[in-house]
């Protein structure tokens, strides 16, 4: 048993950061090992294939399917304009003819003389990826995408809602205690990403839209105000995807949290200063968190991919945080890491450890309810 | 991949691994022959290695062994780290190593047929029955009209895709529409790797060129018999034969580490709820019972049955503790959880508790409290996949069965195979029933979500190694059998319960029960109570069970008496007054609280109850 704990949120003054930068789709990569980029350029290119529209059109033109291919006027693979006609029946003595139009600019992918069914498939959609944040392409999967490498600061938030933006942080409360009110929220944030505290209600999330914010870090949000937000509930924490407006990252959890001050005082140290962030979650297999990054003025990025280091075990002395009630959101140092498992107040037998926590209290928790702060 | 017939393993076993590769944990099991039975000696379990920075499932699988070798004393793992067969003595090495898996999301299938309730359903059966996650199905009269199909068919990134449709010399246009759709599709493997998606053609045979042209350019095409060749027939064992051999070749020979492990494997890797299927139908056949078997995970919940030597399987994809528990809150409502809690809680923040337990499903409870409310949500996610596994199964045999006509045009659950009045064992599996702090928890948390009605056995897996057992099973069912009885399972009790409403207030039935030494207790329940009795399973209690209201039945019709013998477990035999087949709950919130503190308390659920 030697992986006891819970792998946590990084919090990073000065992190190597590499992003994986893939297209959806095979394409055309721009950018060569060893560019330096920046965040808006773009790095790949490629189409996705348009949207298909099967129409039946034996059935339009009154004709068995075997016979489709005689009336029509083109062919599989051709090119169609929207409303031409593809099709023409000669009818009886030159009366009740029918015809039949393309329903869509693009390309005849299929005729069938069984069902009948003719596809047509839609001119394809032009695709660009950008670099996302500022750095230098260390890594060129060929047709696929690249891998951007940055120095930079770093913040993951545990979740998010929202995909990639860009934009300057600006500091919406004055401590990691307090609320982010709707009241604090102006015209002046737009285009920006406001640095919240402990909490964030549905209004004050309302006025940031309103204003034209672009993202929002808060410690804490209600759960069951995510379903006001998107009009659905998020079941299984999968996110990224949302369209709501903004991103909106929450770094503890559900609930009114105060935001550990170690991140917060390194985001409040980053205002005025572009970020690049995403509200994207996963939390199933290749776990993916939302994240706040900070790319360094002057790059001082290493030319070789620099791998991430495999997470280490918890030590005495090291910064942890309770992520399970009672103790959710304290923040503490271990104190202690008895080895032999205890009986926990729920019955259960746990490994535990002791944490000192911020107000002196020292209190044993199952290790699987302590986050390391890793830095 | 070695033969396990070879040097007659089969005839001589002595000693055998099992792992299984989960999501996130490999566990092994080392079964040995103890004098002259076969028994589970040690286990070890280690983080599944098939993510980065790993990605090779083999060096978890070679973590958990090692661990079972400390423990255990036996040499298992060779100098270059593999597992070492066959056994040289009886302190080194293993007859025969063998696994299941379920790791990087198990194996995922889309399902497609002609008419959503006939051959569409065939098919889903057979996917199921495989151990597949059936990610979505696809009919001609399924409501989406096709450019939506395609559409969806084109994000989906399945394993593979099953499609049948039409019996044989039945319908060709139709099928052939929905071949042209999955062709316009141009569907992707979700492990990518340059390889065409298989996919199985399972439906009319006199079709085959056709489905062959469309599909053999753009798709692995794979032919098997048609899973519903006639209207009254289903066939499934080609499909499902097919399905496991592809999850062989294409799904696990691409996961990383899995052609190292394949190789070091005696048995074909199993998906892991094919092999607790198959375990369950062991069982059930052996014994000749009706089983009901539920593994509830963090991520899903799985459900097995067999009633009259039908299986049926269903998996509920959302439905977990852990990274599923908000969808158990989505689909379930606030209050349908809220009826389980034993106390007052203020509904804002239980639905914080449970958002953060979504996004650090690691977690577990450190309170009493915390204990309270997760085994609250725990019965609500078995009572939908139970729910939606009694839907599913309906009419056909598993193999092959005849139907009449009538029967094939009346198959969407009003005519469920499983009937909780013919259920002799209910077994739990998963972490939140096999590792509830007492058992007695588990055998509440099971009566509330199924609600089994009459006598009811009910038992735990001890530590999960159900998988482990369903693929031994097809090595040496002798040795997966006795394992099975001797150290998985756990027989916590029997649950009686008589069917009806019950009238609040009134004497519900009368009890006497002769207690192993001759001691006889005659006692009378009233309405809306639960009442444990200490009994072991080796121990037989007579019991003569009389209904006090003329509408509750206990198996022996409405109001009639019941003379049985009852086997306790190391909970004992729990009867349960509070009616079936909905078990009645108060709705306002303090007689609620005192109601469900009630049942507690008679049942010595948690240590603040002990007392009461």
């Amino acid at each position: 048993m030697a992986a006891v704990f819970t792998p946590g949120l990084k919090v990073a003054e000065h992190a190597i950061v590499h992003k994986d930068r893939r297209l959806p789709l095979k394409g055309q990569v721009t950018v060569q090992v060893g560019d330096t980029v920046t965040a808006d350029q773009v790095v790949a290119r490629t189409e996705l294939p348009g949207k298909i529209y099967p129409v039946n059109l034996a059935n339009k033109l009154g004709v068995d399917p075997g016979r489709l291919t005689e009336f029509l006027l083109k062919g599989e693979g051709d090119k169609v304009e929207n409303g031409e006609v593809i099709g023409r029946t000669n009818g009886f003595m030159g009366f009740f003819k029918a015809e039949a139009s393309a329903i869509v600019t693009g390309t005849i992918e299929s005729v069938s003389t069984i069902t009948g069914q003719v596809i047509f498939q839609a001119d394809p959609i032009p695709v660009e990826i950008d670099a996302y944040m500022n750095g230098k392409v260390v890594e060129v999967v060929p047709d696929e995408g690249c891998v951007v490498q940055s120095a930079a600061t770093f913040v993951q938030g545990i979740f998010g809602l929202g995909g990639e933006t860009k934009g300057l942080l600006t500091m919406g409360v004055e401590a990691p205690t307090d609320r982010l009110e709707a009241s604090s929220i102006n015209e002046s944030m737009a285009g920006k990403i406001i640095i919240g505290g402990a909490y964030l209600d549905l209004a004050g999330l309302q006025r940031a839209i309103d204003v034209g914010a672009i993202g929002v870090v808060t410690g804490g949000f209600d759960y069951d105000e995510i379903k006001e937000v998107l009009g659905y509930e998020v079941g299984v924490a999968i996110t990224g995807g949302e369209d709501l407006g903004l991103t909106l990252i929450v770094t503890e959890g559900f609930g009114s949290i105060q935001m550990a001050p170690a991140t917060f005082d390194l985001l409040k140290s980053k205002v005025g200063k572009r970020a690049s962030i995403n509200g994207a979650t996963q939390i199933r297999a290749g776990v993916m968190r939302p994240e706040v990054v900070v790319t360094f003025d002057e790059q001082e990025v290493p030319d070789e991919l620099v791998s991430a280091p495999e997470p280490v075990g918890i030590s005495i002395g090291d910064q942890v945080r309770g992520i399970r009630a009672p103790y959710f959101g304290s923040l503490g140092k271990v104190a202690g890491l008895p080895v032999e498992p205890v009986v926990l107040d729920s019955g259960s037998k746990a490994r535990v450890m002791q944490v000192e926590f911020e107000n002196g209290e020292v209190a044993v928790l199952p290790r699987a309810n302590v986050e390391a702060i890793e830095r | 991949m070695s033969n396990p017939t070879e040097n007659s393993p089969r005839l001589k076993l002595r000693s055998v691994l099992a792992t299984d590769c989960g999501s996130t944990t490999t566990k092994a099991i080392l079964i040995e022959k103890v004098g002259e039975e076969y028994r589970q000696t040690w286990r070890g379990e280690a983080p599944t290695t098939v993510e980065a920075p790993f990605e090779d499932v083999t060096r978890g699988v070679v973590n958990a062994a090692t661990e079972v070798q400390e423990l255990s004393g036996r040499k298992l793992v060779t100098e270059d780290g593999g597992i070492l067969t066959p056994e040289q003595d009886s302190n080194e090495g293993v007859d025969i190593y063998i696994s299941t898996s379920s790791a990087g999301g198990g194996l995922q299938v889309v399902v497609g047929g002609v008419v959503r309730t006939m051959s569409a359903e065939s098919a889903t059966r057979a996917a199921l029955g495989a151990g597949a996650i059936v990610m979505d199905t696809f009919a001609t009269n399924d409501k989406r009209r096709p450019h939506e199909q395609i559409e969806r068919i084109r994000q989906l990134r399945p394993d593979m895709i099953l499609m049948a449709g039409g019996t044989d010399g039945g319908t060709r246009k139709h099928v052939v529409a929905l071949a042209e759709r999955i062709r316009a599709a141009r569907p992707r493997t979700r492990l990518g790797g340059g390889f065409n998606l298989p996919v199985i053609y399972a439906g009319n045979k006199d079709v085959r060129p056709e489905i062959s042209e469309l599909l053999n350019e753009v798709c692995d095409l794979q032919l098997v018999n048609n899973v519903r060749p006639v209207l009254e027939d289903e066939d499934l064992g080609p499909a499902r034969d097919k399905i496991h051999d592809l999850f062989m070749e294409h799904v696990m020979a691409q996961a990383p580490g899995y052609d190292k492990l394949m190789t070091w494997t005696d048995a074909p890797i199993m998906p892991t709820p094919g092999a607790v299927g198959l375990i369950m139908q062991t069982i059930a056949r052996q014994r000749g019972i009706n089983i009901l078997g539920v593994d509830i995970g963090g991520a899903t919940t799985d459900v097995f049955s067999v009633f009259t030597e039908i299986f049926n399987r269903t998996v509920s994809a959302n439905l977990g503790m852990s990274y599923s528990v908000s969808n158990v809150l989505a689909e379930a409502g606030l209050p349908a959880i809220l009826r389980w809690v034993p106390f007052d809680i203020n509904e804002k923040m239980l639905r914080n508790r449970i958002g953060n337990k979504m996004i650090r499903p690691t977690t577990i409870p450190q309170t009493l409290e915390e204990l309270k409310i997760e085994q609250a949500i725990a019965r609500e996610a078995l009572r939908l996949a139970f729910i939606q596994h009694k839907e599913f199964a309906v009419g056909l045999k598993g193999v092959q069965q005849d139907r009449t006509i009538a029967d094939a045009f009346r198959q969407s659950g009003d005519d469920s195979l499983v009937q909780m009045m013919e259920l002799d064992l209910l077994v739990g599996s998963g972490g939140v029933l096999s590792h509830a702090p007492r058992r007695v928890q588990s055998m509440r948390m099971m009566i509330d979500a199924f609600a089994p009605e009459g006598i009811t056995q009910l038992a735990v897996d001890s530590i999960f190694m159900m998988p482990h057992l369903g693929v031994l099973s097809t090595v040496n069912e002798e040795a997966a059998t006795q394992v099975f009885e001797k150290d998985c399972i756990i027989y916590l009790g029997t649950c009686v319960a008589p069917l009806g409403a019950v009238k609040a207030g009134q004497p519900a039935l009368k009890v006497s029960l002769e207690m192993p030494g001759g001691k006889v207790i005659d006692e009378v329940l009233d309405s809306m109570e639960l009442r444990l009795y200490q009994a072991s399973h080796d121990d037989e209690v007579q019991a003569t069970l009389t209904p006090l209201q003329r509408q509750l039945d206990l198996g022996a019709g409405p109001g009639k008496p019941l003379t049985k013998t009852l086997r306790g477990g190391v909970v004992g035999i729990v009867i349960d007054t509070r009616g079936r087949p909905d078990i009645q709950i108060p709705t306002e919130p303090n007689e609620r609280v005192a109601m469900l503190d009630r049942w507690v308390r008679a049942l010595g659920e948690y240590p603040d109850e002990e007392g009461g």
